[in-house]
């Protein structure tokens, strides 16, 4: 049958209408099969008798013909024309539990009679199947000649509608439809002015040549870059519990340029999924493959970092999935497809080219890019000095070694042959903020006492014999009652002290340095006497050390002034303001009247390894050494990139040179591949066309995007055309635009949709002239209000006899009220943005995230510039659905919920542009307040809706501003807070406040965010 | 095909027809309309009233549930699980059965075990062992239903929190409380049927997505409610914006979107008339319900309270005070269990302290229930993400490690047993050899009392039908009452 209709279809134009009449399932003649039993026996009769090996009962499978008839001698489940005697027939008719199917422990709902009719009606027409709709070659059908519709795509809509007996509604009104194309292709409102011009040109292609303005204007890109964005899972932060932001905003950025130019599609394909592999790849293409750096990142500290390597992998897989097949291909990580022809191996074939990226749940590969670059006009950069060349950077080296070598020996023979006298010193007071107490030792070492306080202060006042005090040593001592023999209150014995400071007659006597004997890795003894209160002294040992944490230890502090005490006393003070509860346990305190010259714990350590010959120093040796070299040597050091926001570091996407090899991970767990099966090479879905080239090497991602763009690929178009298209209408041809598969929903106008498709191809995969040709339909331009006729005949609006009301996304909404507001900042690009947000959203994320709200027009940017972190979105995106980019989303939900109301009339960013459209009706239209009221609500809802208001609109705008400037004038207080100064300019403060109020309510009114 | 979506888009447009009496329809349209209905969906949603309460299929147990989420993953060593013999054992190696195959977040390998310095009592008819950290508890251990042997799939917080949320690992899934109300809708008029509340020193991690509704609608994302401030984003008018203006601006609102409706015929709008009316309400009832002031001296005793401080305990009384209010599923998040041993997460005075912050108020919760008649369809659940290991971890002080085989969690109130102590682990702690409870039981067995079949809830997402317990569950027919 299948080839029989596909010959006709060929032969002339008469035949193809009758050929598709006779068909379809509008036809009375055959039963179709795709269209009216497939479905049925994909969804109460494949789960068990179907692809899945796994679970399939009784050997049977009705999804392939020749299994469910066999053989003459040997039948199956269906005997073609014979209902009565096919088991199948017999067990779904049958009402005795056990024979009956589906059977109730399925818990599936039984066929209905209607059902039961048309299974009947097919298996007596001979039970003839078809492949899979989706699978099959495009239709190579022209449009027909439909009487009255001229446009192609009408011809096919409105076939459909005659068969039906429906006809078209009227185009929409010209305000109405100029404010529906400008949304739907830029997602701003069109100005006042704009929508007066169009509504006046009587020219016949006023139409078309507003069109093909905004499919010129940068804001195109835009608004059809934040749709594939979703699709890409694009956000600016890494995801998962830690969520540290990232700088993928040049991808976003190559996605708008792309769309402007116009990219046609197949490259845009093929650059995105494989923009490193094409020879000698630009920059722009490596920025392309951002599309799949858009995977999570999970830092938490003690993940597997292969576990998230390989979610990323198949995240890849899967989205590569979503957006270009249209299947649900991630159902295979566990088992075979239990409908769709996705083997559980043909999975893993897929997420074989995927699986030799270089990055591994890090930032991996990136390129640098500058603000504007993506748009070939980059920002000046301060150009960072020329590196130093090998041979430079070798001689300052070798200087630096001997200078230093020398003054260290030097250092060290005098610290060894000036010995230092140390003195003890005598208390006069002892005391702690919380009160509690030290118990001096007989060796006049003071312990300190179990304190609750933990973060304990100690003040020592001290006397000593000595008439100059030049350096202090704190010894901090073991002692039986301490934890682990101390010498610190914590757990371990260890301590951190964090100041350490010393004042005599009032005055603090500063520090120059201090060294010890012992220093924790990043606890050094200089916190002691820096100014940071949350930098200290602690002495645990790192690994491998051979130091010990539980001993004696001891800091000597060189006063800057040498200190002539005279006998008077002098205080001490030690801070303990970072761990809780690390506090010195037991400690002594000694004074010398010389500095000695001290050579630090770094010091001796770099004289040790500066004394070695290059070779024989340790890892950790030449580390230490190239810190102090970098530290001393400034031009030696690497330049910092993060400096500059305007340069970003993009992520993008590398293959290993040695490619990783894949196996089947048994039910989707990295730690189990199947070895047994042995490594799997990268490889497509057998049930598509066209077979990928298995010549020479094995294939690699570019040979998966040029397949999947490949002209007798069949899915790729339909699936993007479908996408475009539902955008359009609210709804695609297939509804279920994720779901190709045979549980997706089956196309309503499926001869559209491969005409679109080829045309999309022959058009060089242009996506503007899709666009175009879709938006000069009459089936786009008709009126969108509900017809009595159609809640009958079409409730769902599935043949399109009127086009669809919608609400914005929660971006669009926002940038209609900054178009409205006249605030609109309309730069393109760059970093992302932080408009006004509530204060306290993060105030119970893991870390604390920066949000340096943008003080000057930056916060009035296009909302999908908006800083996205995937843990804790900007409020307004989760309010409106947006998705949190965890994963593809290739349509978004359509809520209508209070917060979205408490959002529009409350959230300071929209009241903050309610008071931009009031300065703008203030400044104007000026004049005495009564007398122009009318024109200002003229204008505020042309701005806001596009078109004047209704009598009944003008009269209840009219009375509530009238009502709310009589309120105001009793509460003056309260329409001063309402205003701004530069409306209070203008108009009293009640006016002014009334006419923000008069904004509010159009942002507020479901016009305002709804598209017609 | 029948997807969801296409149920929600038939039910608008069933509800469009029946708004539509001035667009002149007859009844024998209606009729016709109706019969055409498909009626595979699980649930049908009114779009003008997502929230509107719904009967579950099944004679449900429990009406509204308190989940008491412990984030961070509580040691059940130092609270419920009494082990003298790894006490005995304290400083051994660990048998090595107990180390292979096994994974853990941050072991090395050479970690000994680790007895419990807590003392542990029996308490109750039912002789729970409850260590002294619980005091409180000890009124409530014969009311409570103990899970001795709960076991989770994942061990690190942020994926095993969604994973005790959502039944799945990664992010992107709708949670328990957006099922819930999903299922059922939810009474309450003036407030959101999900709402969550947070105290400790920081966020769960995963953050909202623990909350969020997945491919649900948005309707049934859980609300954060927040200590301070508006207790809702946006809560607030503007400064200068009374009640009476405000019943002003939402008129004309209103008014303007009648007549938007006469004119298109759209039946969504009138969904947006309800929204912002509740809107509007939601402006008196959030604040009348944060006011703490009404609460005798005696019950603000109970709990813990101090009024207006932010804390666990005034969190357990807002729970308290929202399913009064009708509120379908209260969700209470509290940090910081994480007992590494590190700073802030040792099992001293840090363990020591969150236990302060939350044994109290958790048992007053229990008992305040139970005096107002609420606890009979009310369920409470009390527990983390997952448990800790019996090997002590070496940070600045000797902590646990994050253990996924063996947790204890406990439920209380409408439909479970009370006084019942279901699972034993091993002597050592290691796993349950007895009462083993996975999470998508747990999940199973808690939607089973809200009156679903937990294979039967599900929702068209991309294809395939998901639900919450993902391809698992089994209803844990032990502990229903």
């Amino acid at each position: 049958m299948f080839s029989e209709t596909r010959l006709a279809w060929r032969s002339s134009l008469c035949a193809v209408v009758f050929a598709w009449i006779t068909s379809s399932a509008d036809g009375a003649d055959r039963v179709s099969f795709n269209e009216q039993i497939r479905p049925l026996l994909s969804d109460r009769c494949l789960a068990c008798h179907g692809p899945d090996e796994k679970h399939r009962e009784a050997d049977l499978r009705l999804d392939i013909r020749a299994e469910a008839i066999g053989t003459a001698d040997s039948p199956h489940a269906i005997l073609p024309g014979k209902p009565e005697q096919s088991p199948l027939w017999q067990r779904i008719t049958s009402t005795d539990p056990d024979l009956q199917m589906p059977p109730p422990a399925a818990k599936k709902p039984r066929f209905t009679a209607a059902e039961l009719a048309l299974l009947r009606r097919w298996i007596e027409e001979g039970a003839e199947y078809e492949g899979h709709w989706a699978f099959l070659p495009l239709r190579d059908e022209p449009p027909p000649a439909t009487a009255g519709a001229p446009h192609p795509v009408d011809a096919f809509v409105h076939r459909k509608l005659a068969t039906k007996n429906i006809k078209p509604s009227a185009e929409a009104e010209r305000t109405t439809l100029i404010r529906r194309v400008t949304l739907d292709l830029i997602g701003l409102l069109p100005s006042p002015d704009e929508v007066s011009e169009f509504v006046n040109d009587q020219s016949p292609t006023a139409y078309e040549r507003l069109v093909d303005r905004l499919l010129a204007s940068p804001h195109y890109g835009e608004r059809w870059g934040r749709h594939w964005l979703d699709q890409a899972r694009y956000a600016d932060s890494n995801g998962y519990a830690v969520d540290a932001p990232r700088e993928m905003w040049p991808y976003r950025d190559w996605v708008i340029d792309a769309l402007n130019r116009d990219l046609p599609f197949d490259q845009f394909t093929v650059e995105q999924l494989a923009g490193d592999l094409l020879p000698q790849p630009t920059k722009h293409q490596l920025i392309a493959t951002g599309f799949h750096r858009n995977t999570l990142i999970n830092q938490e500290g003690g993940t597997d970092r292969e576990q998230f390597r390989v979610e990323a992998a198949m995240d890849r897989a899967n989205t590569t999935g979503a957006v270009w097949m249209g299947l649900t291909v991630g159902c295979a990580q566990c088992h075979s497809h239990k409908f769709d022809p996705i083997s559980q191996r043909e999975y893993y074939q897929l997420f074989a080219f995927f699986n030799s990226a270089q990055d591994a749940n890090d930032r991996g590969p990136t390129v640098d890019v500058v603000r504007g670059e993506v748009f070939g006009q980059p920002v000046s950069v301060p150009r960072d000095s020329p590196a130093p060349t090998a041979a430079e950077l070798a001689k300052w080296r070798s200087d630096w070694e001997e200078t230093t070598r020398v003054r260290l020996e030097k250092l060290h023979q005098e610290a060894s042959t000036k010995p230092v006298e140390w003195s003890p010193v005598a208390s006069v007071e002892t005391r702690t903020e919380s009160g509690a107490t030290f118990t001096t030792l007989d060796d006049g070492s003071l312990l300190s006492s179990p304190m609750s306080t933990p973060h304990e202060t100690y003040h020592l006042t001290l006397t000593s014999g000595l008439p100059q005090i030049a350096a202090v040593r704190l010894r901090t001592l073991t002692h039986e009652s301490l934890p682990k023999r101390g010498p610190g209150r914590a757990g371990n014995g260890n301590f951190v002290l964090t100041a350490f400071a010393l004042a005599a007659n009032g005055q603090n006597q500063p520090f120059a340095r201090a060294t010890a004997d012992h220093e924790q890795p990043d606890f050094s003894v200089e916190g002691l006497i820096d100014a940071d209160p949350k930098s200290g002294w602690a002495i645990n040992v790192g690994p491998g050390s051979t130091a010990r944490m539980n001993s004696d230890h001891e800091a000597t502090l060189v006063l800057t002034k040498p200190l002539m005490p005279g006998g008077k006393p002098f205080e001490i003070t030690m801070r303990h303001d970072l761990n809780a509860n690390y506090l010195v346990g037991r400690f002594a305190i000694e004074v010398s009247a010389v500095a000695p010259t001290a050579v630090s714990t770094h010091d001796a350590a770099l004289l040790v390894a500066l004394q070695k010959p290059a070779g024989d120093r340790s890892k950790e040796e030449v580390a230490r050494l190239q810190n102090a070299f970098e530290k001393a040597e400034p031009r030696a050091r690497k330049v910092e990139k993060k400096a500059n926001p305007d340069v970003a570091q993009a992520m993008v996407m590398r293959d290993l040179l040695q490619h990783r090899e894949t196996f089947l991970l048994t039910r989707g767990d990295f730690t189990r591949p199947n070895k047994e099966l042995g490594p799997l090479v990268p490889g497509v879905l057998a049930a598509i066309a066209p077979p990928l080239g298995a010549e020479g090497a094995p294939p690699n991602r570019l040979d998966l995007a040029r397949w999947l763009v490949h002209p007798d690929n069949p899915l790729t178009s339909r699936v993007t055309v479908n996408r475009i298209w539902m955008r359009y209408f609210g709804r695609g041809m297939v509804e279920t635009d994720e779901d190709f598969g045979a549980q997706g929903a089956t196309p309503t106008h499926p001869d559209l949709l491969d005409w679109l498709s080829r045309e999309f191809q022959h058009s060089g995969w242009s996506q503007k002239s899709l666009h175009r040709l879709i938006v000069t339909s009459a089936t786009y331009k008709q009126s969108s209000r509900l017809r009595p006729d159609l809640v009958v005949s079409d409730p769902r609006n599935l043949w399109l006899a009127r086009q669809e009301r919608f609400r914005l996304e929660g971006e669009a909404a926002r940038d209609a009220a900054l178009t409205a507001s006249g605030l609109l900042e309309s730069a393109l690009g760059g970093p992302s943005v932080h408009p006004p947000q509530p204060d306290g959203v993060y105030a119970f994320t893991q870390v604390n995230k920066s949000w340096p709200t943008e003080k000057d027009r930056q916060r009035y940017r296009r909302t999908l510039y908006t800083f996205f972190y995937r843990s804790a979105p900007y409020p307004l995106f989760t309010t409106f659905d947006a998705p949190d980019f965890q994963a593809v989303c290739t349509r978004r939900l359509r809520s209508n919920t209070p917060l979205q109301a408490l959002t529009l009339a409350n959230d300071g960013a929209f009241f903050e542009l309610a008071q931009g459209l009031a300065l703008r009706l203030a400044t104007e239209r000026p004049g005495e307040f009564a007398a122009v009221l009318d024109d200002r609500i003229n204008l505020a809802t042309r701005a806001c809706f596009s078109r004047p208001p209704n009598e009944t609109e003008a009269k209840l705008l009219r009375d509530y501003v009238r009502q709310q400037v009589s309120s105001f004038r009793e509460d003056p207080a309260a329409a001063k807070s309402l205003t701004t100064p530069a409306l209070r300019q203008i108009l009293d403060a009640p006016e002014a406040a009334s006419l923000v109020l008069l904004a509010r309510t159009l942002f507020n009114a479901d016009n305002f965010i709804t598209r017609e | 095909m029948t997807t969801s979506d296409n149920q929600l888009e038939l039910e608008r447009n069933r509800r469009q027809f029946l708004q539509q009496g001035g667009v002149g329809l007859g009844a024998i349209a209606l009729h016709s309309l109706l019969a055409g209905e498909a009626t595979a969906a699980p649930v049908k949603i009114d779009p003008a009233n997502p929230m509107a309460p719904r009967q579950p299929p099944l004679v449900p147990r429990a009406k509204r549930i308190i989940y008491l989420f412990m984030a961070g993953g509580p040691s059940q060593l130092e609270l419920f699980d009494d082990k003298p013999k790894l006490r005995e054992l304290t400083g051994q190696a660990p048998p090595p059965s107990s180390f292979s195959g096994k994974r853990f977040a941050f072991l090395k390998g050479n970690e000994t075990l680790l007895g419990s310095k807590r003392t542990f009592e029996r308490y109750g008819e039912c002789g729970m062992s409850l260590s002294e950290m619980l005091p409180h508890h000890r009124q409530i251990v014969d009311r409570v239903c103990w899970l001795r042997g709960m076991t989770t799939d994942v061990f690190n917080h942020g994926p095993a929190k969604l994973f005790m949320n959502t039944g799945f690992q990664a992010p992107g899934r709708p949670s328990f409380g957006s099922w819930a109300t999903y299922g059922l809708g939810s009474p309450a008029r003036d407030l959101p049927g999900f709402v969550v509340l947070q105290s400790g020193p920081r966020g769960p991690r995963a953050g909202a997505s623990l909350w969020s509704s997945g491919f649900l609608p948005t309707s049934f994302q859980g609300v954060p409610f927040r200590g301070k401030g508006d207790p809702i984003l946006h809560l607030n008018s503007p400064d200068g914006l009374t009640r009476d203006r405000e019943r002003n601006f939402h008129d004309t609102v209103a008014a303007l979107n009648r007549s938007r409706l006469q004119e298109t015929g759209d039946p969504e709008i009138l969904t947006r008339i309800n929204a912002y009316e509740m809107a509007f309400r939601m402006q008196t009832s959030a604040p009348e319900l944060m006011d703490l002031s009404e609460e005798s001296a005696t019950t603000l005793a109970a709990y813990g309270v101090s009024p207006g401080q932010p804390s666990f305990a005034a969190n357990c009384l807002l729970a308290r005070r929202l399913i009064e209010r009708d509120v379908r599923f209260v969700q209470l998040y509290h940090t910081n269990w994480d007992s590494h041993g590190g700073p802030g997460e040792n099992l001293n005075a840090d363990f020591e302290k969150v236990c302060r912050d939350v044994d109290q108020a958790s048992a007053a919760l229990v008992l305040d229930l139970e005096q107002r008649g609420l606890l009979d369809d009310t369920l409470v659940i009390w527990g983390g993400e997952f448990g800790r290991t019996p090997m002590g971890e070496n940070r600045d002080t000797i902590g646990r490690d994050h253990h996924i085989d063996a947790f204890t969690l406990w439920v209380a109130g409408g439909g479970v047993k009370s006084g019942y102590i279901h699972g034993e682990t091993d002597e050592l702690g290691f796993g349950p050899i007895a009462g083993k409870v996975h999470v998508h039981d747990l999940h199973a067995t808690l939607l089973h009392l809200l009156g679903f079949d937990h294979e039967q809830l599900t929702y068209r997402f991309q294809g395939r039908d998901y639900r919450l317990t993902d391809v698992h569950g089994k209803v844990v027919e032990e502990i229903l009452a």
